[in-house]
C-alpha cells in the first residue's frame, strides 16, 4: 500500500540525512521526498511517499517519531487529503506538432512557461496520476527533458500539524 | 562569568554531576585537556590505551552505576576508534556521552589533517549527535546530550566540538533545569486502561511466562519486578541482557531463554498461553524462528520505546512506558484485595515446567583430567559467593558465564549482547572497577577476545585497578569453531587460535600477576589465589578445547527444536 507521510522537523543541519539514513538503514523505500522550511523558518516540513505492508508503515511512523529533531509525524493516507505535484516538461516541436502540444497543455490546464521556435516548456500541477497522463500524451511528440517535484500533501478539514514555533 | 569553550565543557560536566571521564588526547582536544589538567581535583580523567577502550570503560561505568558514562576522544582517528564502543552501547541502550574534537570550523569539509565526518559516521550508531557550531550553544548542547543519553530508552550521544569553539569565549550561565526539547518527550507512565486490561490477562492465564530483558535493569525496576512476583509467582525467564534483574537462585526463575537458553525456558515460552515481555525486544537470538515463537500465546509488551513493540512479533497488548513506572502501576492492581484469588491455578503449569527441568539441560561432566570451562565458572561463583561484578567478552565463555554464574542482583553483569563486541570485557571491567573501587570485578574472556583490547592491561596497572581476568583458554575462536563443527562438517576455517602469547609472562611484562592452571584440582586454589591478590591478575585456564555450549537452538530453528547434550 502507498502511503503519504508528513514529517514536521526542526530546521537544523543534518536533519534530512537522519530521515533519509533511517530509510536506507532499515531497508524502507522512498518513492518521492520533498522538503522546505515552513512557518517562521525554524521548522521544515517533509512529505514522503513510501510503500509497505501495514506493519512496515507502523514501524516507519514510529521510527520517524523516535528521531530527536522530529516534532510530529502523520500518515495523511489515513484520511481525506489533497495531493499535488508539479512537473516541468520540455517538448521539442516542429510545425506539425506545435498546435497539438498546446492543445494537450490546455486539456491539463497547464501553462507554457518557456517557448523557442523549436520547443515549449510546460508547467503542469495536479495529483501524480494527472501528471502521468499528461506525460503519456506528450512523450510521443518528443519530450526532451522533464522534472517533477515529488508530492506535497495536506489533510482536508480544519485540523493539521502545528507549524508555528514554540521556542 | 566569561569562559572559554574548553572551560565550559568542564564546568557543564561538573554541573551535571560528572566526576569521571575516560579518554585519549589529541590535537583538537588539547584546550579541553589543558582544562582537565587544571581541574584534576573536580573531575578525574582516566587515560586508556585506545579510544575503543575509553568508550567501553565509560559503558561499563554506566552499566554498573546507572549514570551517564563519559568519554572524550580527538578528531579523525580518535573518533573512528570510538565507533565500535558507541555501536556497542547503542545496541544495548547504554547512556553515554562521547565528546569528540573536530578540526576548526573553518576547515570542516576541506579534508583537513585528522578530519573525519564524525557526525555523519556516528549518526546510525548513536541515539543522537550534535556538531557544535557556536560557543554560545555549547553548554546547552552538552546538557541536552546528557539528558537525551539518560532519558527514555537510554543510549550514546556524541557531541562534536571544533577546536576553535574550545578557545572562543562566552558568558557561562549555570542551569540545573532539565532541558526542554519540544521534539523529544519520552513516555514515563503506562496507559491506565491498557494496564487494567493487562492485569485481567494475568488473571486469565493458565500458562503464563514473564520474559524479562535489559530494559528492566536499565530502568532499575528489579524491586518492582520482585514485588510483582510476590503477587503472581509466575515462571520468569531472562534475556542475556536481563540477567540479574531477578535472583537466579529463586525457584521461579527458569533460566535464560533463546539460542543458548535453558530447555525449560524455551519450552515454557513455546507452550505458554500468555507471554509478558518486560523491557525486552524480541531479538532474533531470543525468538528463533518467528513463525513458531510462542505460537499459543497472547503477548503483552511493556517497553519505553514504541519502535520495539510489534517490530518482530505482533503484540496483542502494547504498554509504552518506563518499566519501573509501569510495574509500579501493575503492582497497585496486583496487590489490591481480591486480585490474587482471581488468578488461575498454576499447579499443572509448574508441574509441566518441573518435568522439563528434569532434563538438566546444563548438565556437564567434570572428569579428572581436562578442565571443563563450565566448571571454572561454577567454581568462580562459589569462590566469589555469586557477588562479583562480571564483565565478559564474546563467544562460548560469554554464554557459559551467562548460564553458570547465577546473577542475584542487577548491574553486576556487563556483556555486549546486541552488537557482540569481542574486546568489550576488559575495558568494561575497568569502568566497573572505577565505579566500585571496592568490588570484586572479574572479566571472563577467551584467548581470542582478550587480544582485541589487550593493551588496556597497561591502563589497569597505571591506576592499580585490581581487575581479575579469567581466560577460558581453549585455543580456538570457540564459538566460531562450534558453528563450524555443527554446521560446516568440522571444517575449522581460521578458527584455530592456539598461538597466543604466554599469558603468565605477558601479565608479568605489564607488571601484573599471571597464573596458569591446567589441573582440575587446581581450579579452586588458582581462583582463590588470583582473586585475593591485591592487584591486576590474569588467570589462564587451559580448558577442554572442543567443549560446546549446550543447549542450542540452531539459527533459523524454533525454540522447541533445541540441540540438547
Ligand atoms: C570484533 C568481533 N569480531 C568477530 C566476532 C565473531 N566472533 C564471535 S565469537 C568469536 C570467537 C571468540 O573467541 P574467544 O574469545 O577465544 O572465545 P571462545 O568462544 O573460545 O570462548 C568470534 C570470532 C565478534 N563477535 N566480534
Ligand atoms: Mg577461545
Amino acid at each position: 500500500m502507498r502511503h503519504v507521510i508528513s514529517v514536521l522537523v526542526e530546521n537544523e543541519a543534518g536533519v534530512l540525512s537522519r530521515v533519509v539514513g533511517l530509510f536506507s538503514a532499515r531497508g524502507f523505500n522512498i518513492e518521492t521526498l520533498t522538503v522546505a522550511p515552513v512557518g517562521d523558518g525554524e521548522t521544515s516540513r517533509i512529505t514522503l511517499v513510501t510503500r509497505g505492508e501495514d506493519s512496515i508503515i507502523e514501524q516507519i511512523l514510529k521510527q520517524l517519531n523516535k528521531l530527536v529533531p522530529v516534532i510530529q509525524v502523520a500518515d495523511l493516507t489515513e484520511g481525506a487529503h489533497v495531493e499535488r505535484e508539479l512537473m516541468l516538461v520540455k517538448v521539442a516541436t516542429d510545425r506539425d506538432t506545435r498546435a497539438e502540444v498546446l492543445r494537450i497543455a490546455d486539456i491539463f490546464r497547464s501553462r507554457v512557461v518557456d517557448a523557442t521556435p523549436t520547443s515549449f516548456m510546460i508547467e503542469v500541477t495536479g495529483d501524480s496520476s494527472k501528471l502521468d497522463a499528461c506525460l503519456a500524451l506528450l512523450t510521443p511528440l518528443g519530450v526532451t527533458e522533464m522534472v517533477r517535484t515529488g508530492l506535497v500533501a495536506l489533510s482536508r478539514g480544519d485540523k493539521g500539524m502545528v507549524t508555528k514555533s514554540s521556542h | 562569568m566569561k569562559m572559554t569553550g574548553a572551560q565550559i565543557v568542564i564546568q557543564t560536566l561538573v554541573d551535571l554531576g560528572v566526576d569521571t571521564l575516560f579518554g585519549y588526547p589529541g590535537g583538537t582536544v588539547l584546550y579541553i585537556y589543558d582544562e582537565l589538567y587544571k581541574n584534576k581535583h573536580r573531575i578525574h580523567h582516566y587515560l586508556t590505551r585506545h579510544e575503543q577502550g575509553a568508550v567501553h570503560a565509560a559503558d561499563g561505568y554506566a552499566r554498573v552505576t546507572g549514570r551517564v558514562g563519559v568519554a572524550i576522544v580527538t578528531s579523525g582517528p580518535g573518533a573512528t576508534n570510538a565507533v565500535t564502543g558507541l555501536a556497542t552501547a547503542h545496541m544495548d541502550s547504554i547512556p553515554l556521552l562521547c565528546i569528540s574534537g573536530q578540526v576548526p570550523a573553518a576547515l570542516i569539509g576541506n579534508d583537513a589533517f585528522q578530519e573525519a565526518d564524525t557526525v555523519g559516521i556516528t549518526r546510525s550508531c548513536t541515539k543522537h549527535n550534535f556538531l557544535v557550531r557556536d560557543v554560545n550553544d555549547l553548554a546547552r548542547v552538552l546538557r541536552e546530550a546528557h539528558f537525551i543519553a539518560r532519558s527514555g530508552r537510554p543510549g550514546p550521544v556524541l557531541v562534536d566540538i571544533p577546536k576553535d569553539i574550545t578557545v572562543a569565549q562566552t558568558e557561562y550561565v549555570y542551569s540545573s533545569a532539565e532541558p526542554k526539547i519540544r521534539s523529544y518527550k519520552p513516555t514515563l507512565s503506562g496507559h491506565v486502561g491498557q494496564i487494567r486490561r493487562g492485569a485481567k490477562m494475568l488473571q486469565q492465564s493458565k500458562r503464563p511466562v514473564l520474559y524479562v530483558g535489559g530494559g528492566t535493569v536499565l530502568s532499575d525496576a528489579s524491586e518492582e519486578l520482585f514485588k510483582l512476583q510476590e503477587g503472581l509467582n509466575f515462571p520468569l525467564t531472562n534475556t542475556l541482557m536481563g540477567l540479574g534483574s531477578f535472583p537466579a537462585a529463586d525457584s521461579r526463575f527458569i533460566g535464560m531463554l533463546g539460542m543458548h537458553g535453558t530447555y525449560e525456558a524455551n519450552m515454557a515460552v513455546s507452550n505458554c498461553d500468555l507471554l509478558v515481555a518486560i523491557g525486552s525486544r524480541f531479538d532474533d537470538r531470543v525468538t528463533g524462528k518467528l513463525s513458531v515463537f510462542a505460537p499459543h500465546a497472547t503477548i503483552m509488551h511493556i517497553d519505553v520505546d514504541p519502535t520495539s513493540i510489534s517490530k518482530n512479533v505482533k503484540v496483542d497488548l502494547p504498554i509504552v512506558g518506563d518499566v519501573k513506572h509501569v510495574l509500579a502501576q501493575f503492582n497497585d492492581l496486583v496487590h489490591a484485595p481480591g486480585f490474587k484469588s482471581g488468578l488461575q491455578d498454576m499447579g499443572p503449569w509448574w508441574e509441566q515446567i518441573n518435568e522439563w527441568r528434569k532434563r538438566e539441560c546444563l548438565r556437564f561432566n567434570q572428569g579428572s583430567d581436562v578442565i571443563e570451562p563450565q566448571y571454572v565458572i561454577q567454581c568462580l561463583h562459589q569462590v566469589t559467593k555469586g557477588e562479583a561484578i562480571v564483565a565478559t567478552d564474546v563467544g562460548q565463555h560469554q554464554m557459559w558465564a551467562a548460564q553458570f554464574y547465577g546473577f542475584q542482583k542487577p548491574r553486576r553483569w556487563l556483556t555486549s549482547g546486541g552488537l557482540g563486541t569481542m574486546g568489550y570485557g576488559l575495558p568494561a571491567g575497568m569502568g566497573a572497577q572505577v565505579a566500585k573501587p571496592d568490588a570484586q570485578v572479574v572479566v571472563i574472556t577467551g584467548e581470542g577476545s582478550i587480544q582485541m583490547n589487550i593493551q588496556e592491561f597497561a591502563t589497569c596497572l597505571q591506576y592499580n585497578w585490581p581487575v581479575k581476568v579469567i581466560i577460558l583458554n581453549n585455543g580456538y575462536l570457540g564459538m566460531v569453531r562450534q558453528w563450524q563443527e555443527f554446521f560446516y562438517e568440522r571444517r575449522y576455517a581460521e578458527s584455530d587460535m592456539h598461538v597466543t602469547p604466554d599469558f603468565v609472562r605477558l601479565a608479568e611484562a605489564y607488571g601484573a600477576l599471571g597464573l596458569m592452571c591446567d589441573q582440575v584440582d587446581q581450579v579452586i586454589p588458582t581462583l582463590e589465589r588470583g582473586l585475593s591478590h591485591p592487584g591486576t591478575v590474569i588467570m589462564d585456564f587451559r580448558v577442554n578445547r572442543e567443549a560446546n555450549v549446550y543447549p542450542m537452538v540452531p539459527a533459523g530453528a524454533g525454540l522447541n527444536e533445541m540441540i540438547l547434550i
